[in-house]
């Protein structure tokens, strides 16, 4: 199976409460480290389960495909996803500013026309928008199928997949015919998350995502990653969202703490009136 | 005068309060608004919505809608809003709205802004508010296209009250399903079953931690019971199992913003809090008296969960 993996990186999102805004009204993420996505880091993992059998993972059975819409710094963010395992990278040339889900999406059809991957797997959202369109609006360009929010995936003969798909009431099963536009939820990376055509159904991987040897690291700098520029694959840049000035949420203040649980049934009975 | 669509969420069958959400921020658009209703039994649903001042109730009822499946939604979404001239459509901002927004705004060559938590009008123009970073900053942005697609927190949007009158109830016909439909096979839903509220329709919330461990049902169902509480998790309690993954509230699960919201044994990560701090009143029991939780909490407890929250469940029931 061959999979292209779009990938972005984030400023870091456990500091996420750090961030300023400028005088100017925009918002500042200085001092902050840059971070690979997180769901995009779990759409990677998912695309080596894959591609290999659970139990001999350095024999890759499929090609993985990584690719971020940003500036050159986000070289390191794609040399991060090879050295873990995928196979080359290509990075869009661009910046934040310049970029909507849309515009992104549509790029990312261009891509896909290139490259002819069997399946789109992407984050759930980026961490920074909180969009959450970008692999529903590409399914839509290319007229694929989509399988948003997977918890699980299991390869059928990689023809098809079967998508436990993470919903607000419970989680909800479809199938879905290659290619297709999956987005990978929070679940996807546990022990029994993914399973490939090639692994035994009983293999259970280590929660998480993988991490890269030295060695690999190493070896990830030799491995392809080539640039492209934007308007080459959308010669349309205009935005259909634009963003103006942002500003700090309202801060919500510590109340008191409590000394024993009959004097919290109290408060919340005569103090906050919630009981 | 601008002219929005509301795409109405159902739930076996019923429509979800979240729709009623979607109708307020129609009302403070302004201008008219018709509700349109997709399903398999729609035409019962839409008898639910003819009380809220809406233009027309929009039905689109068959079979082939019985499960959600976008591929099938979107191309009727998409043609209703075109053929009846709709400048904005409008989802709610739930697994659902999520998952089907983006698809109609691209049929539409709309631009969508997604889980929007303020409007506000200037004459011909619009800047939607939305939460960004887990809520660290609000973002204001505007869509450049001629026609909006919009999501709507439930959480920011009080639900609308019915307003008297009677919306015609309009039969609308399905459209062809994307060719993608046919690549796309609905298998099962597997739903909690669950006397509970729904957890963004919840009154009070309790919500437990990566610090129940297994016991969570046992320590968690009493209070709900005597609460008449949704029962939700942080992340980590449902990464490990200890509760379904549906239970998980913050940035990138539910967002609720109960009267009451009881945090037990969950640390305040800002992904947890970017899910609740819209809450009125929060509680947290957590035996780490420096957890960051106790920055947002009103009511702070400082106690070794497995001994609090049965002592409180006993208290409860001797003041109920
Ligand atoms: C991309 C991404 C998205 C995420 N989205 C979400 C999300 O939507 N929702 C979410 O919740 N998290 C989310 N997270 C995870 C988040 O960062 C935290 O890891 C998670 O919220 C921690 O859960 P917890 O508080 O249960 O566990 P912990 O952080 O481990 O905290 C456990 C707490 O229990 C306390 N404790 C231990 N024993 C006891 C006891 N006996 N009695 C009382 N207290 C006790 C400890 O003091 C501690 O504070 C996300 C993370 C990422 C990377
Ligand atoms: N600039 C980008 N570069 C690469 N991938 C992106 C970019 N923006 C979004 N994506 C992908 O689209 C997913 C959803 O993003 P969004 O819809 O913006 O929340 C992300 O998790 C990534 O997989």
């Amino acid at each position: 199976m061959k999979i292209l993996v779009p990938l972005k990186r984030v400023a870091d999102p456990d500091n996420a409460n750090k961030i300023k805004i400028s005088a100017a009204g925009k918002i500042d993420t200085t001092g902050l480290e840059w971070k690979p996505n997180p769901f995009d880091e779990y759409a990677v993992e998912t695309a080596l389960r894959l591609t290999e059998n659970g139990t001999s993972p350095k024999t890759r059975l499929g090609e993985v495909i990584v690719v971020t819409f940003g500036p050159k710094e986000a070289e390191t963010t794609l040399r991060a996803a090879l050295a873990t395992g995928a196979d080359r990278a290509i990075r869009v040339d661009t910046t934040d500013d310049a970029l909507d889900g849309d515009l992104v999406a549509r790029a990312l059809k261009a891509l896909v026309e290139k490259e002819k991957p069997d399946l789109v797997l992407a984050g759930k959202q980026q961490v920074e928008g909180d969009s959450n369109q970008v692999a529903q609006l590409v399914a839509e360009y290319l007229g694929w199928p989509q399988a948003t929010f997977a918890g699980s995936i299991k390869s059928e003969n990689d023809t098809a997949l079967v998508v436990g798909r993470e919903v607000d009431g419970g989680t909800l099963n479809v199938k879905v015919t290659l290619p297709a536009v999956v987005s990978v939820d929070l679940r996807i990376v546990n022990a029994h998350g993914v399973k490939s055509k090639h692994t035994p159904a009983a293999h259970a991987y280590p929660d998480g995502v993988r991490f890269a040897a030295l060695m690999a690291i190493m070896a990830a700098k030799k491995k392809p990653l080539v640039e492209m520029k934007l308007a080459d694959l959308a010669p349309d840049v205009a935005l259909k969202v634009t963003y103006g000035a942002a500003e700090l949420p309202p801060k919500r203040s510590a109340g008191v703490k409590v000394k024993s649980v009959e004097e919290l049934v109290q408060k919340l009975k005569t103090e906050a009136k919630v009981l | 005068m601008s002219t929005t669509l509301i795409v109405a969420e159902l739930h076996d069958g019923r429509v979800r309060k979240a729709t009623h959400s979607a109708i307020t921020f129609a009302k403070q658009v302004g201008g008219t608004f018709s509700i349109l209703v997709l399903g398999a039994t729609a035409k019962a649903a839409a008898a639910e919505l003819t009380g809220f001042g809406a233009a027309k109730i929009l039905a689109c009822e068959d079979a082939s809608l019985a499960n959600y499946v976008c591929e099938r939604f979107a191309p009727t979404v998409a043609a209703v809003a075109k053929s009846g001239g709709f400048d904005t459509v409008v989802v709610t901002a739930s697994s659902y709205g999520k998952d089907l927004a983006p698809r109609v705004a691209a049929k539409l060559g709309a631009g969508y802004a997604p889980d929007i938590n303020q409007v506000k009008v200037d004459g011909a123009k619009r800047v939607y508010r939305r939460p960004m970073f887990a809520g660290n900053a609000q973002g204001y942005c505007e869509i450049t296209t001629p026609v909006h697609v919009v999501s709507v927190r439930q959480t920011e949007f009080p639900a609308a009250e019915p307003s008297g009158g009677a919306s015609p109830v309009e039969a609308v016909a399905l459209a062809a399903a994307d060719a993608a439909a046919s690549r796309v096979e609905f298998v099962s839903l597997e739903q909690g079953k669950s006397e509970r509220p729904d957890l963004g329709e919840a009154r009070v919330v309790v919500s437990g931690g990566r610090a129940i461990k297994e016991r969570f049902a046992e320590i968690m169902d009493p209070l709900a019971n005597l609460l008449g509480a949704a029962v939700g998790a942080s992340r980590a309690a449902c990464d490990a199992g200890y509760a379904p993954p549906e239970l998980q509230v913050g940035q990138t699960g539910r967002v609720v913003a109960p009267q009451l919201y009881v945090a037990i044994g969950i640390s305040g990560a800002i992904q947890h809090i970017a899910g609740m701090k819209g809450s009125k009143t929060i509680v947290a029991i957590n035996k780490d008296p420096e957890a960051p939780i106790y920055q947002i909490a009103d009511y702070g407890l400082v106690a070794d969960l497995f001994v609090a929250v049965p002592e409180l469940v006993n208290e409860l029931k001797k003041q109920a």
